[in-house]
């Protein structure tokens, strides 16, 4: 009974708040180019009004067009029951949860890139092959990441993972973390959330043929998936074990909010990158995470 | 150099009689036409004018390093000719167009297809060119965008993210609007010119307008011209609208590579600046301010203070907008070297406006062919090497500037007098030509008057028309990515191309 009772918790507080980054990111942003920007709570307005609408489908695609969305969003949502919340830790623990949290979110990427080569679009084929090569490099540095983790801990569970002492190599792991949220998020300086060139996108150009309940998932399962990698960033760079569980869930909401000001501050201040120039970033997001993890290799050792 | 041309010599801004155009056989005008290009001559217009059941084609040169424009014509005739674009590719347009509206064929042209019409079916389902290959694909862009602007269809034939080869498809805006000056001025015209390029009212009122106070002869030829304090509002007028559309286009490659800070402060100084001409004429596109034979609306001191004040205001706020654009390395990054055009290329496809001078071709109509008040006044011509996205972004940035000092000095010694003076009725039979410099390029209007002294033929050509090539030049082996900011460096009008 408590399990059932934590579990509908979890999947409150996940799929309850994740909404509220993308409208923190835009306030930010709003907010440094001296605008009012939209509220806050614009997504849910959005996601509310798109569950009501109804949905276009082309002639050409087939169910998995409807399907792909549906996978990928209850793949992020597994993904997100597997990420521990600080002292509350997560619903099902295991030796080894962290792989099946990078395949998940892997499994989430492969659904959505599948639904938009249904359309037979340019545009939408243009999107996944480019979403797909650079995933190539953001997952090395995830594993590269999880791998220092692993090496400082001693452990493959996530909720051993990730409540180090704040090491030496917590720094270059914020650093390889945060690149690597801004470009698995699609946020500038590797795409634009906000634009309206399709020629330009990366995640929005595979999603421009889904409408209605559908595009609700995908909107919802990206802001999921940017409170994913929030909270991993914190957790992983954040020595919370050692505070209160108040003190911890508190902290654990405070660096949340940081990482997500931070990414709406890095929007605002910086172009977006040529898309020639994006492997060079990713790059080193990798080296940033290979460091720490040479860091916590040899650094442990004494 | 050219006081040797066989072509009529004419200046900026004025009139001959159009038994005075010189008139050869077709295959004799191609080639005279041909050598005088070859001589460095720029083709700024070259139309037909139906006589009959046949048809002359008119061809309007510019050489630009002698400050004068020259004009010839064919002698009637039906069918084939000789294509000038085989030898001088800034041809290919305008012998497409002539060959769309009056079925004359120019024989050896590479890719004969409607510029505008299309048999009644849309632009986009015309032929296109076509690479072949297993990796090559087609990316097919538009006519309707995700923005909201105007339509245009887009074809690239792309490997993999590179662009090998991008066609422009138009005619979406076609509205008839040469033809609806035929026979003209009606009560119309004015309107109708006013919105042949909503963006660039002033830039063509102003060429309408030359046109015909170029016209208006009492008897003999002698034009009338307008008074110079509207000539003096026109000049202020104009470098308004060229300031607004700078700021706005430097705002939107702001935007376009996600650069938030200079993309919002520009978008609101294009604002201010648009206020200050609706501070002279009460709308904020310039409608209503220049008519034939002066101007309509007057600037008086107290507002001419008080715009002033506001320009010193709006051009303090831009220097640091602008600042924050060319300061961020991450914005330079995108820029530099993406969207490539020679000097070489820009001469031989006769490109015009700041996308010429950002490949360092000094052309600009206010310095190269001075008319109204530009004769007494001039502006620095801005030019900038490279003929990336960075120079054609550079050149603009260095237009506000200069047209920012202009309008300081222009409105610290204002001009007395009247404001408009009456124009006698259009001499018939005659030829004029104004160019204007409009903030995208050169503005041509050419005017043809029958023998009762209405329009015959009235040729618009606007600076998007020789630009639209440019654009497909500079995406030549660009990302496919890098195409909406390379499009926005361009900024060219599709009204103004339909027409």
């Amino acid at each position: 009974m408590t399990l059932i009772l934590d579990i509908v918790l979890r999947l409150a507080v996940w799929l309850l708040l994740a909404p509220l980054l993308p409208g923190i990111i835009n306030k930010v942003k709003a907010w440094v180019a001296g605008r009012r920007g939209p509220p806050v709570l614009q997504l849910y307005y959005d996601l509310a009004k798109l569950w009501r609408k109804g949905v276009v489908l082309s002639t050409l695609a087939s169910p998995g067009f409807v399907a792909g969305p549906a996978v990928a969003w209850v793949a992020l949502t597994g993904a997100a029951m597997l990420m521990p919340l600080g002292p509350a830790g997560s619903v099902v623990s295991f030796n080894g949860d962290v792989l099946l949290l990078i395949y998940l979110l892997a499994l989430a990427r492969f659904c959505t890139v599948w639904a938009a080569m249904e359309t037979g679009s340019a545009f939408e084929g243009m999107g996944a092959a480019r979403e797909v090569s650079y995933a190539v490099l953001a997952e090395v540095a995830i594993i590269a990441a999880v791998l220092s983790l692993s090496v400082e801990t001693g452990s493959v569970s996530l909720v051993t993972m990730l409540s180090p002492s704040l090491g030496t190599g917590a720094v270059l792991l914020a650093a390889g973390l945060f690149t690597v949220l801004l470009a698995e998020n699609c946020r500038v300086p590797f795409d634009d959330p906000n634009t309206h060139l399709e020629l330009t996108m990366i995640h929005e150009v595979m999603v421009l043929d889904h409408s209605g309940p559908p595009l609700a998932a995908v909107l919802h399962g990206a802001s999921v998936k940017l409170l994913l990698f929030t909270v991993l960033l914190v957790q992983a760079v954040l020595p919370m074990g050692e505070l209160s569980p108040l003190g911890a869930i508190a902290a654990l909401a405070a660096g949340v909010l940081v990482v997500t000001v931070g990414v709406g501050l890095a929007e605002s201040l910086l172009a977006r990158l040529a898309f020639r120039r994006v492997p060079l970033l990713l790059t080193t997001a990798f080296l940033f995470c290979l460091f720490a993890l040479l860091v916590a290799w040899k650094g442990g050792a004494e | 150099m050219s006081a040797s041309t066989p072509f009529a010599l004419l200046a900026n801004a004025t009139s001959l009689p159009w038994a005075d155009v010189p008139a050869w056989p077709v295959g004799e005008f191609v080639r005279t036409t041909a050598n005088e290009l070859t001589r460095g001559a720029r083709l700024c217009a070259w139309f037909g004018v139906p006589e009959d059941t046949a048809t002359r084609i008119v061809a309007v040169l510019a050489f630009d390093v002698d400050n004068t424009l020259a004009v010839a014509r064919s002698t009637p005739f039906t069918g084939a000719y000789p294509s000038l674009t085989t030898t001088h590719t800034q041809a290919h347009l305008f012998e497409r167009e002539v060959w769309e509206q009056h079925g004359l064929i120019p024989e050896g042209h590479p890719w004969l297809k409607p510029v505008r019409k299309n048999n009644g079916n849309a632009p986009a389902n015309g032929e296109f060119f076509r690479v072949d290959g297993r990796e090559v694909h087609e990316v097919a862009v538009g006519p309707i965008h995700a923005g909201v602007i105007e339509p245009g269809h887009f074809r690239f034939q792309c490997a993999g993210e590179e662009v090998l080869h991008l066609e422009i498809a138009l005619g979406y805006q076609y509205r008839g609007g040469e033809e609806a000056l035929i026979g003209g001025p009606h009560r119309a015209t004015m309107s109708q010119v006013e919105t042949v390029a909503g963006d660039t009212t002033i830039a063509h009122a102003t060429a309408y307008a030359t046109i015909m106070e170029s016209l208006a002869g009492v008897d003999d030829r002698s034009s009338t011209e307008a008074p110079l304090r509207s000539q003096w509002m026109r000049a202020i007028a104009l470098e308004l609208e060229r300031l607004a559309n700078h700021i706005g286009d430097m705002g939107a490659l702001a935007g376009d590579v996600a650069f938030l800070p200079a993309m919002s402060a520009c978008g609101k100084i294009r604002g201010d600046f648009l206020n200050l001409t609706a501070l002279i004429c009460g709308n904020r596109f310039g409608r209503g301010l220049v008519r034939p034979g002066g101007c309509h609306l007057d600037l008086d001191g107290e507002r001419a203070a008080q715009l002033l004040e506001r320009l010193n205001t709006a051009l303090a706020e831009t220097e640091q907008a602008v600042g924050w654009f060319w300061d961020a390395a991450s914005v330079r990054a995108r820029f530099e070297n993406v969207g490539l055009v020679s000097p070489a290329q820009a001469t031989e496809i006769g490109m015009v406006g700041p996308a010429a001078r950002g490949c360092g071709l000094v052309r600009d109509v206010r310095y190269d062919h001075p008319a109204g008040w530009h004769r007494f006044a001039q502006v620095p011509v801005a030019v900038w090497p490279g003929g990336d996205i960075f120079a054609r972004a550079k050149v603009r940035s260095l237009e506000i500037q200069r047209s920012g000092e202009y309008l300081r000095a222009q409105l610290a010694t204002p001009v007395d007098g009247n404001l408009h003076s009456e124009l006698a009725a259009p001499v018939p039979d005659t030829f004029a030509v104004a160019l204007v410099e409009g903030w995208r390029g050169e503005v041509c209007h050419v005017a043809l008057t029958d023998s009762a002294g209405r329009f015959r033929r009235y040729k618009i050509i606007d600076p998007s028309f020789h630009n639209w090539t440019g654009l497909t030049l500079a995406m030549r082996g660009a990302a496919i990515s890098d195409f909406p900011i390379c499009n926005k460096s361009f900024n060219l009008s599709y009204c103004g191309f339909d027409l």
